[in-house]
């Protein structure tokens, strides 16, 4: 992606109060046209009330900055227009059909040529035959395709999916992220959050979300140079209490599985491979330095960051 | 029973407990209602009215109706409000339902009592609910048996039991044979407006919001105005349709009169449906959920007919369950729908009804609108 590609969202020092809590704290963004970019960040850590923010649903406490060339504290009628959102529980009508629903939404947007766009989007979902049915007895991975395609309905310009495959099964999943490339490269820019590290992996960009901060933005590789870390894979990582033993370890920060291997990892590198060097030789273990993988720095990040509040 | 686990038991018996401390609109109202409505109903609900407004029209003023007057004060079932300078005038009160009674004393009333001639004593009642009237009237009779025995020169007085000194004539107005379907059906009309109206607004905002459906409806550009409208008007037409069915039956089954103007009492019926959607969208912003909502709706039910005269006569109620019942809009609705039917009353006649509910709708939506933004954002 070049770097003078125009900015699709570009916020600055946004934040929104619940009560007493502050749920996002100065958050600054900038997500390029036509870019995936993936929000990552524990459970509770403001992912979705900042999309909220972006997509007009929620009116910011204090901050500045535009999304489509519109002014996020002003425009938010004429941001949801071309935005689509995508919220994290299945949020159409299930005592409608899926067509009702299709029809419900091209409405809502003020669509003009509504029945086709309908039937279109039938058609590209393949639910043409299924078109009366409700949409409450679909499985999982259909109400997420459904509500992808309704929210794709009136042609946004920017996409917001909050964590999208929760619950669906990975074929479908694999699917999902197909499509979310091909509108990617239409033009299409994608804000997604989400937990699972394959598609943190599969997004152009990322942002690292905990307690309403963000810590660290960038691509992939520029997040995991960020945290400078030295990590050391250790085969035999099934043999019970190996982890809690190579945590122990002088050096060693953070301890991850990858299927039978470990991860250990730590900041100070020089440390970190003399206290390994001797265990390993000590007990008979394979092992050997690799480049950290993105999950080594989110657990990094993860584990350093702490509540402002606390 | 030897599976039964005590321990096991009682952990389900807790974790209800608390669940149920949590939700504490549910909790407020396990211990409030009871509490409320004891004491408000309790005390409220009498269903032998006294005191009730009486006009009196005097085409002769002399000692005897002075004393009629009295002896009606006296019982306690009447409180005269005021003398009508004409017949129009009381009849004016009576329609507009100002008094109960009005009284009128014929011209030389007194001279014809005196000379024996039993003079008429016209009482009008309005007997659109015919309960209210009832122990009025009785005693009434009882009156005419005895006022003026004491008063009457010698010669006058019966040796035994008297018949009455005077032509007693009770008017029922508008209810000639006391039907109480005449009063029950179009009070009726009101309570399942409320009923319904108040539930469906109340349910339909919370179960968008409890299935997560609303929040797919904030990002769409729909305006609040939009979607608080737009889930309104087809409960407006729910609420015309219970209205038709209501008064065909009314007129088919019941044999309830009509005799004002229908078209009136079609607008009277939106004013009142508005009022009942105000409080059925306010509540939807303050409950969380379809329980909550539908709590709130019970809530406000019960005062609705017990206080506002549907059930149990509104004049029997003391005063401050009168200005209590005088803030819902079901009590001014029933002195319209049934001043209308019964009575023929036109919209002239109705002006401080039609004020009382607006003023109602705009205060709830003051509020209503209020909380109703604040869950958009």
């Amino acid at each position: 992606m070049a770097k003078d590609t125009p900015l699709a969202i570009d916020v600055r020092g946004l934040n929104k109060h619940f009560g007493a809590r502050h749920v996002v704290r100065d958050l600054a963004l900038q997500v390029r046209e036509g870019e995936i970019f993936g929000f990552l960040g524990p459970n509770g850590s403001g992912k979705t009330t900042s999309i909220r923010m972006i997509c007009g649903l929620l009116t910011p406490d204090s901050g500045a900055g535009s999304c489509l060339g519109l002014d996020v504290m002003r425009e938010s009628r004429e941001i949801k227009r071309q935005v689509g959102y995508m919220t994290q529980r299945f949020s159409l009508w299930e005592d409608l059909t899926i067509a009702e629903n299709l029809d419900f939404v091209a409405r809502m947007f003020g669509m003009p040529d509504r029945r086709e766009a309908v039937t279109r989007a039938l058609a590209d979902l393949g639910l043409e035959g299924r078109r009366n049915q409700l949409a409450g007895t679909l499985s999982g991975g259909w109400k997420q395709r459904l509500a992808l395609a309704a929210c794709l309905l009136h042609n946004p310009r920017l996409l917001l999916l909050d964590e999208p495959t929760a619950g669906v099964d990975p074929k479908a999943r694999r699917d999902f992220w197909e499509e979310i490339h091909r509108l990617s490269a239409a033009g299409i820019t994608v804000l997604v959050s989400t937990h699972y590290m394959d598609e943190a992996e599969r997004c152009h960009r990322l942002a690292y979300l905990a307690y309403g901060q963000m810590l660290a933005s960038g691509t992939g590789d520029e997040i995991i140079a960020g945290q400078r870390l030295s990590t050391w894979a250790i085969e035999g990582g099934d043999a019970p209490g190996l982890s809690e033993a190579l945590r122990a370890l002088d050096g060693v920060e953070q301890v991850a599985s990858f299927g039978t291997r470990l991860h250990a990892s730590g900041q100070d590198a020089a440390r970190l491979t003399a206290s390994l060097n001797a265990f390993c030789a000590e007990r008979h273990l394979q092992s050997e330095p690799v480049a950290p993988s993105l999950e080594d720095a989110f657990i990094h990040l993860m584990r350093t960051s702490t509540d402002p509040d606390a | 029973m030897s599976n039964f686990s005590l321990s096991r038991w009682l952990g389900i018996v807790i974790k209800e407990f608390t669940q149920l401390r949590r939700d504490r609109l549910t909790f407020g109202m396990i211990v409030g209602i009871p509490l409320l409505q004891l004491i408000l109903f309790g005390f409220a609900i009498n269903s032998d009215p006294k005191h009730l407004p009486t006009a009196v029209v005097m085409h002769d003023t002399g000692p005897f109706s002075r004393a009629w007057v009295a002896a009606m004060e006296n019982s306690d079932y009447f409180r005269i409000v005021g003398t009508a300078a004409s017949d129009a005038d009381a009849t004016a009160l009576l329609a507009r339902g100002e008094v109960q009674f009005v009284v009128s004393f014929p011209r030389d009333f007194n001279r014809d009592l005196v000379r024996g001639l039993r003079p008429q004593l016209l009482v009008e009642a309005d007997a659109t609910d015919p309960t209210v009237a009832g122990g009025a009237i009785s005693v009434l009779n009882q009156l005419g048996q005895r006022v003026f025995t004491p008063d009457l020169p010698g010669a006058q007085r019966p040796p035994g039991a008297a018949p009455g000194r005077v032509d007693l004539r009770v008017h029922r107005r508008y209810n000639p044979e006391s039907k109480t379907a005449y009063n029950i059906v179009p009070g009726l009309l009101g309570v399942i407006l409320t009923m319904t109206m108040v539930l469906m607004t109340g349910l339909a905002m919370t179960r968008e919001r409890e299935r997560g459906t609303f929040e797919n409806l904030l990002s769409t550009p729909a305006t609040a105005f939009e979607v608080m409208t737009g889930k309104i008007v087809p409960y407006i037409v729910i609420g015309l349709i219970q209205v038709t069915l209501v008064l065909l039956a009314a007129r088919g089954i019941f044999h309830v009169p009509m005799r004002g103007s229908v078209l009136l009492l079609y607008a009277l019926v939106l004013l009142f449906i508005c009022a009942n959607l105000a409080i059925g969208i306010t509540f939807s912003s303050i409950a969380r959920n379809q329980l909550q909502a539908m709590q709130l709706t019970f809530f406000f039910f019960l005062p609705s007919i017990l206080l506002s005269g549907f059930m149990f006569p509104f004049r029997g109620m003391p005063e401050w369950a009168q200005a209590v019942g005088n803030l819902l809009p079901l009590t001014h609705f029933l002195i319209m729908v049934r001043g209308v039917m019964l009575k023929g009353l036109g919209l002239d006649m109705l002006w401080s009804q039609v004020g009382a509910i607006t003023a109602f709708i705009l205060a709830v939506l003051a509020v209503g609108i209020k909380t109703f933004r604040r869950t958009m954002d």
